[in-house]
């Protein structure tokens, strides 16, 4: 192989369908400076860094930028950075200002102060996904992430949000737009999907800085009446604040979830026997979740992270200011932390994956996303009448960090009341 | 070799008793029968209930949120034992290796492993502390009893002490909106574990909610009514205070008079016993069939010279108890000492606390990350240029980078910047222990290492 630096390999297209031969290279080097960024893949160092003080989310203090771009890899929020008119949201920033942000936006999300919001979307994320799947025609060929695990998300958070339903399809379309820039075609425009970009993401703001200024006047019970009303301790967020969140949970839940559910059922039909288990017993999706964020996170790696003081650790020494990438993807297939790492094991005891990352800036909407990924796969499974994988591998989506099939083309006999 | 002949047998069919039937000896007992101890495993709790978990009974059972019935701990694998509970230990025998049972039957060992505990230290006079309303907190009965009088509505709680128990106490009676007073020796609450200047944090959260806290005084007598009921408390500054109930929270006494004559170095401040948990007989050497692990344990840890540490911790009880079990069953070489990092959390007025080290062994503090004022914070504590502990309140995810720290020996004050620095955190200040057991310092240890199992030691000379 003579394609040039490990990394650049990784984030190579063809390499997208199963990059974890590429991972078990990059964890002989625990801790590899290439391409001026600093790659960390095995699970002891990557969770020490996660918890690590003198890391930062801030890329205000990063010093020395990677000579390899992400490029498309990042999130939009990530490549209009400098031009965009919004403040940066809580997942870059370090405390004190992420802790106040995160705080705020969790009083109205989870424990103590609403700590049944996701308990209680229980009921309608079934309605959500029995509607979805009604949906299919179940004769010909389904492209799964069209017709299911890309409407369900979106849907989510609207609700979540509070976005009034003759609303959602305008929702759905600017939420299209922002995650077609994730994923560009080969040999696409990108000035005119940049524009397109930045015109959605405008639409999107506008609109809701309209519907937040409604709830300010009529509070619903929804997450932004709540977010746009709240006076607790920590004081209350300014309208650009609430704007910025608002887009994070929006981007930061949505390509995320997709690429979970479908993963999820790529690996089930895979396994059929795991598949057969779960139709017959839908509480095996619990840990079911779990194994499937340990063995195909969704977020592969967490890039964006800087060093404020130099940092020793696996006999290497991490500057100070550097650009550093931890690949928790590599880390979930660690063999010193897990048995039999490339093995899919619903029932594997000790699961701690790093797949929603760890520390203060773990994922915030944990909850929800397994509750989506446990309900969808298990209809899934109960309702999809012999389903079978039409192509594999899939086709995948450029994007390398938040990885997953573009489409999932599979077909069945029936689909089930 | 005859020796390894000895410990087959002893796995085939030796006889193991366990005397204190809680955290620590349930967690033994399990670990025996998962390394392959299959001989008669007998189990002695002089409680009549089946092992519990104590946390829960100074928050969520005092809150209502759970019964105490509800506590038992959960059983990570099926136990075959022959449990002996509702009877305490009265005596042992080493030479003849049996232990004697309130019953007055003798129980015969092959090993033998002491998990007894401690218990609430009562009030010291007799006739107050039996007064109708007088509580301590430390069993299962007493949580009963104590949550039925709160439910009632008393008028006034008076909790004596303000360390982690008496402080949760507290708590627990505000969030049920009962008017309570603290009365503490000590200039502030929590003071002997964290030290004053984290101890002046925890005194505004009481006021804070309400607790009208005393400091610097004592309780220098307690009231009863002709019915024998309590109803006045007198302190020390010449006040006095009404109560309808005293809880007293005065700390813990080592449950060892069993063990008073029998030869084992047994007393007051508990079991010494080896890293190896390994008991010591009073003469000072070590014994090679009893050990110890848990509340009643006093073991040297490499990290703090060698100090003897007693650690009333629930992690330390089930490492340590984990680490026992181990080593009863194996020859000397691969016996693991016990390295725990003593680590400990409480939650109390809506905060989580959580350490790691020995805070109470350091001289200065600096607050690393967040501000004491907003009561979100990191505070390391230092002795003689080392990390020795550290503190976090509401900021428990940044721990394990803090015990690394401390693990290595890492020069105090640690001199790298961290993410929400403040200015408070530019230089470190006396920590204010009342009492500063100081440790005479030796060789300083690193741990390093991958799992637990195998951690080793490395010497580096001592720094001063
Ligand atoms: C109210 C409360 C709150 C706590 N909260 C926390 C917390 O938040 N965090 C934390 O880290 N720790 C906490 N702890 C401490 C933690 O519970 C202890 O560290 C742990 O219980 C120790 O377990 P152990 O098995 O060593 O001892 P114990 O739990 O004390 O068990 C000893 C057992 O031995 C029995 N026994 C004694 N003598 C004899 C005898 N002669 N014969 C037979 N049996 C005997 C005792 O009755 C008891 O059942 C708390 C403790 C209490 C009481
Ligand atoms: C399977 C689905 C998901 C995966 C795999 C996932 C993964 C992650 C990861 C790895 C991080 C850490 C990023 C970092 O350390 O910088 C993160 C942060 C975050 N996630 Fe998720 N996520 C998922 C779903 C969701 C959902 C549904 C929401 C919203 C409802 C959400 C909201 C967030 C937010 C707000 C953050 C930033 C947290 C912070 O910085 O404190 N995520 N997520």
């Amino acid at each position: 192989m003579t394609q040039g630096s490990l990394l650049r390999q990784i984030l190579r297209y063809e390499n997208r369908h199963d990059p974890y031969p590429l991972y078990a290279e990059l964890r002989k080097t625990p801790v590899l400076n290439e391409d001026d960024a600093y790659v960390v893949s095995t699970y002891r160092e990557v969770l020490t860094l996660l918890h690590d003080p003198r890391v930062s989310s801030d890329t205000r203090n990063m010093t020395r930028s990677a000579g390899i771009d992400l490029q498309d890899q990042q999130d939009p929020q990530d490549q209009q950075e400098g031009e965009a008119t919004l403040p940066p949201s809580f997942i870059r920033l370090d405390p004190p200002e992420h802790d106040r942000l995160r705080r705020l936006t969790n009083t109205s999300f989870g424990p103590p102060h609403e700590p049944h919001r996701v308990h209680e979307m229980r009921g309608e994320l079934g309605a959500i996904v029995s509607d979805l799947i009604g949906g299919i025609d179940g004769t010909g060929r389904i492209d799964l992430v069209g017709q299911f695990s890309y409407p369900f998300p979106v849907t989510v958070i609207c609700r979540l949000l509070g976005v009034p339903r003759e609303d959602e399809s305008r929702f759905h379309g600017w939420a299209d737009t922002l995650a077609a820039s994730l994923d560009p075609m080969p040999g696409e425009d990108p000035t005119e999907r940049n524009r397109a970009f930045q015109q959605a993401r405008t639409e999107l703001g506008m609109y809701l800085a309209g519907l937040i200024e409604e709830r300010r006047r009529n509070p619903q019970k929804d997450m932004l009446s709540e977010l746009a009303t709240l006076n607790g301790p920590d004081g209350s967020m300014s309208t650009m604040e609430l704007l910025s969140t608002a887009a994070l949970l929006l981007v930061a839940g949505h390509e995320t979830t997709v690429n979970l559910i479908t993963n999820g059922m790529l690996t089930l039909l895979r396994n059929p026997q795991v598949l057969e288990r779960l139709r017959a017993d839908p509480d095996l999706s619990v840990p079911l979740v779990e194994e499937l964020l340990r063995f195909e996170p969704p977020v592969q790696l967490v890039p964006n992270r800087t060093t404020l003081a130099d940092i020793e650790i696996a006999g290497a020494t991490i500057p100070k200011g550097a650009s550093l990438w931890l690949v928790v993807a590599a880390a979930n297939r660690d063999p010193l932390r897990f048995e039999d790492p490339d093995r899919f094991d619903p029932d594997r005891e000790d699961v701690r994956h790093l797949g929603f990352g760890s520390g203060v800036h773990s994922c915030f909407g944990a909850p929800l996303a397994r509750l989506e990924a446990q309900i969808a796969l298990s209809e899934l499974a109960r309702r999809l009448v012999n389903p079978r994988l039409l192509e594999d591998p899939p086709e995948y989506r450029s994007n390398a960090v938040l990885r997953g099939p573009r489409h999932l083309p599979i077909a069945c006999d029936d689909i089930r009341p | 070799m005859p020796a390894d002949g000895y410990l087959e047998r002893l796995k085939r069919d030796g006889r193991i008793v366990v005397v204190g039937a809680s955290l620590a000896g349930l967690r033994a007992a399990e670990t025996l029968r998962t390394e392959g101890f299959a001989g008669t495993l007998t189990m002695v709790g002089d409680e009549p209930y089946e092992p519990y978990d104590r946390p829960p009974l100074s928050k969520g059972v005092l809150l209502g949120r759970t019964t105490p019935d509800h506590t038992a701990l959960p059983r990570r694998t099926a136990l075959e034992a022959d449990w002996r509970l509702g009877t305490a230990a009265t005596g042992l025998d080493m030479a003849a290796k049996r232990v004697r049972l309130a019953d007055g039957e003798e129980v015969e060992y092959d090993r033998l492993l002491i998990t007894t505990g401690v218990r609430a230290r009562p009030w010291p006079h007799e006739g107050e502390a039996g007064l109708d309303g007088v509580f301590v907190l430390r069993t299962r009965d007493d949580a009963t009893a104590l949550h039925k009088r709160l439910v009632d509505g008393p008028r006034r709680v008076l909790v004596i002490g303000a360390g982690f128990t008496g402080s949760e106490i507290a708590s627990a009676c505000r969030e049920r909106d009962i008017p309570v007073t603290v009365a503490e020796r000590g200039a502030a609450p929590l003071v002997g574990a964290l030290g004053g200047v984290v101890g002046a944090v925890a005194a505004e959260l009481q006021r804070e909610h309400g607790v009208d806290l005393r400091t610097g005084v004592m309780v220098t007598g307690l009231e009863g009514d002709s019915a024998g009921r309590v109803r006045a408390a007198h302190l020390s500054d010449g006040s006095s205070v009404e109560p309808d109930i005293v809880v007293v929270a005065l700390g813990a006494t080592r449950n060892t008079e069993w063990l008073a004559g029998s030869g084992l170095g047994a007393g007051p401040r508990g079991i010494a016993c080896d890293a190896g948990c390994r008991a010591f007989d009073i003469r000072g050497i070590v014994t090679d069939d009893i050990f110890v692990a848990g509340d009643v344990a006093r073991s040297p840890h490499p990290l703090f010279g060698y100090q003897f540490l007693s650690l009333e911790h629930w992690g330390n009880a089930v490492s340590q108890a984990e680490t026992a079990a181990h080593n009863m069953l194996c020859a000397s070489v691969d016996r693991r000492p016990h390295m725990w990092v003593p680590a400990f959390w409480s939650s109390q007025f809506g905060v989580n606390i959580k350490s790691v080290g020995v805070p109470s062994m350091g001289t200065e503090l600096l607050i690393s990350q967040g501000s004491l004022a907003e009561r979100r914070f990191v505070g390391v504590y230092g002795y003689q240029d080392r990390v020795i502990g550290a503190v976090t309140f509401d900021q428990a995810r940044w721990l394990p980078f803090y015990e690394h720290l401390i693990e290595t020996t890492a020069p105090f004050p640690p001199s790298f910047p961290t993410v929400d620095r403040r200015p408070e955190g530019a230089r470190s200040v006396p920590a204010e222990f009342p009492d500063p057991s100081v440790p005479t310092h030796g060789p300083t240890v690193t741990l390093s290492g991958y799992s637990p199992a195998d951690r080793r030691m490395t010497f580096t000379p001592g720094r001063h």
